[in-house]
């Protein structure tokens, strides 16, 4: 009798094993699946492969607002003063140590001349745009599942899902949200996901005239995205935010955030 | 058999009927694809890529206009896509001849980016367009896409607008730039490959400011041994403009 409770068990946990396969194929093909949402959109684009940041170099920055008016164009945002996907800001510290920040029409247009009253001790522009965090608190407080980390480490919206209810935009620790005016839904920067699906680059990237925004793959070893990572003193804005932003600063000034 | 006690029926009804209800309801409402990959319509994904592209990518332009392209692609501009200053070309690619895009000629464009601007990088080219030949559209002397400069810059100002702005108010406004640097004429032509040379050494400095230096009078003087131990002079001074900063 003792020696057959063993056998017994055995048996049973082969049984079960074969009763419970179906069910462990259906999670497997539940994750190949998605793979074949893209059979309309590009047949060898697999998101799982990629994780895509950006890196945007201060020093090469000119605050032409080239960006700006190409992300506005690319993605439909209205021409408005109010409504930015990426925007460039301009910092001005002066020698009592203040730092002013202005971005006149987000940049698009070029900044007027400084204050004749303010010594200026450092100034530089500064583009910024959604950071596209790892630890996104947007995606944590949307009440319905509309805005999301894709596969690929892009975070989007789901427009005809989302109920412009703005709890993401205050949420954002970078304001990089806004509430589409017409649409009444939450928008923001997608990378222009509609582009890096079919290997092209993010308008504002195409656009830059002197290589400021470095657009990539993390996963990819050999990219100038992963060299400037590894040459420049990297930072991110709003650390303490325990967001793990993916939009990367080189050269950027303490005062940055 | 046990009864069910009869009080619970209508219970039990209504419960089944609630189960039922919501179910049918989540059937319903919940897209098919909600689930699949997260808490969120997996078809989203698929919508949002499906969007298309207006700004083509400058190898799309090189297609048919090889030429432009190729000069370009050797120029100080290579890096500039050609949609930067053409705009989204994605109507004229699908007919050429209807959706002509904009090129622009003005006096106005060109100083997007190399107005001169405090905030702008110093090495980058600048100029200001009130005096930098004014009334003259930039294309007049300037290829956009070959901008090399049509004559060599005789000053450092016309690329070095920001030192020079800096440099003219300050005690050092009368000495010439190659006081210091020593500038290769090459340098001129290929300001990159070619570099001005930057000083070495305190005794830069101290050809004019050396106790002993032979220089007019009332140039401040410092002791060269005791001055600023183990520093170089422009760890501490600014040289072009020597009073703060």
């Amino acid at each position: 009798m003792k020696m057959e409770i063993p056998n017994m068990l055995r048996r049973e946990f082969l049984s079960n094993c074969v009763r419970k396969l179906p069910a462990l194929a259906a999670m497997a093909s539940v994750t190949a699946s998605w793979k074949s949402v893209w059979a309309g959109g590009n047949d060898n684009y697999d998101p799982s492969e990629h994780d895509y940041a950006m890196a945007i170099d201060i020093h090469k920055c000119i605050g032409c607002g080239r960006c700006v008016e190409a992300c506005k164009k690319e993605n439909n945002v209205p021409m408005d003063d109010t409504h930015f996907r990426t925007w460039v800001e301009r910092y001005v510290i002066s020698e009592e140590g203040e730092t002013l920040v202005d971005s006149p029409h987000g940049g698009m247009n070029g900044f007027p001349e400084l204050k004749e009253d303010v010594k200026v001790l450092r100034t530089f522009f500064v583009p910024k745009l959604c950071n596209h965090c790892e630890n996104p608190p947007c995606v944590q407080v949307c009440p319905v599942g509309a805005t999301f980390v894709s596969p690929d480490g892009v975070v989007l919206v789901d427009e005809d899902y989302c109920v412009g209810c703005r709890y993401c935009i205050q949420a954002c620790p970078y304001g990089a949200r806004f509430l589409h005016p017409v649409k009444k839904v939450a928008e923001k920067c997608t990378f222009c996901y509609h582009r890096i699906t079919k290997g092209m680059l993010p308008a504002c990237v195409e656009v830059c005239p002197t290589q400021a925004r470095i657009f990539g793959d993390k996963k990819k070893t050999s990219s100038p995205l992963r060299r400037f990572l590894r040459f420049m003193d990297i930072t991110v804005l709003k650390p303490w935010m325990n967001t793990k932003p993916k939009v990367y600063y080189g050269g950027a000034d303490g005062e940055v955030t | 058999m046990t009864k069910i006690p009869q009080q619970l029926i209508p219970l039990v009804i209504l419960f089944a009927l609630i189960i039922v209800v919501f179910v049918a309801a989540r059937q319903q409402f919940v897209p098919e694809s909600f689930g699949e990959l997260g808490f969120y319509r997996a078809d989203a994904l698929k919508e949002i890529s499906s969007q298309e592209p207006k700004y083509v990518g400058a190898e799309t332009c090189g297609d048919c206009h090889d030429d432009v392209y190729e000069t370009k692609a050797n120029s100080y501009h290579r890096g500039v896509a050609c949609e930067a200053c053409h705009g989204a070309g994605y109507m004229h690619v699908e007919a050429p001849d209807e959706n002509e895009l904009f090129a622009p000629r003005g006096r106005d464009y060109c100083p997007v980016c190399h107005g001169y601007n405090p905030s702008r990088p110093s090495g980058f080219p600048q100029i200001l367009a009130t005096v930098h030949n004014p009334g003259k559209p930039c294309m007049t002397c300037h290829d956009p896409h070959n901008p090399t400069l049509p004559h060599t810059p005789e000053d450092c100002n016309a690329c070095h607008r920001s030192i020079a702005n800096e440099k003219l108010v300050s005690h050092h406004t009368e000495l010439p730039c190659t006081q210091c640097h020593q500038v290769p004429v090459e340098h001129r032509k290929n300001p990159r490959l070619v570099r001005a040379e930057k000083p070495t050494s305190r005794a830069t400095c101290g050809t004019c400011h050396a106790e002993n230096a032979n220089s007019r009078e009332g140039i401040p003087r410092v002791d060269m041994e005791t001055h600023g131990e183990r520093q170089v002079c422009w760890q501490c001074h600014y040289p072009h403009s020597p009073e703060g900063r």
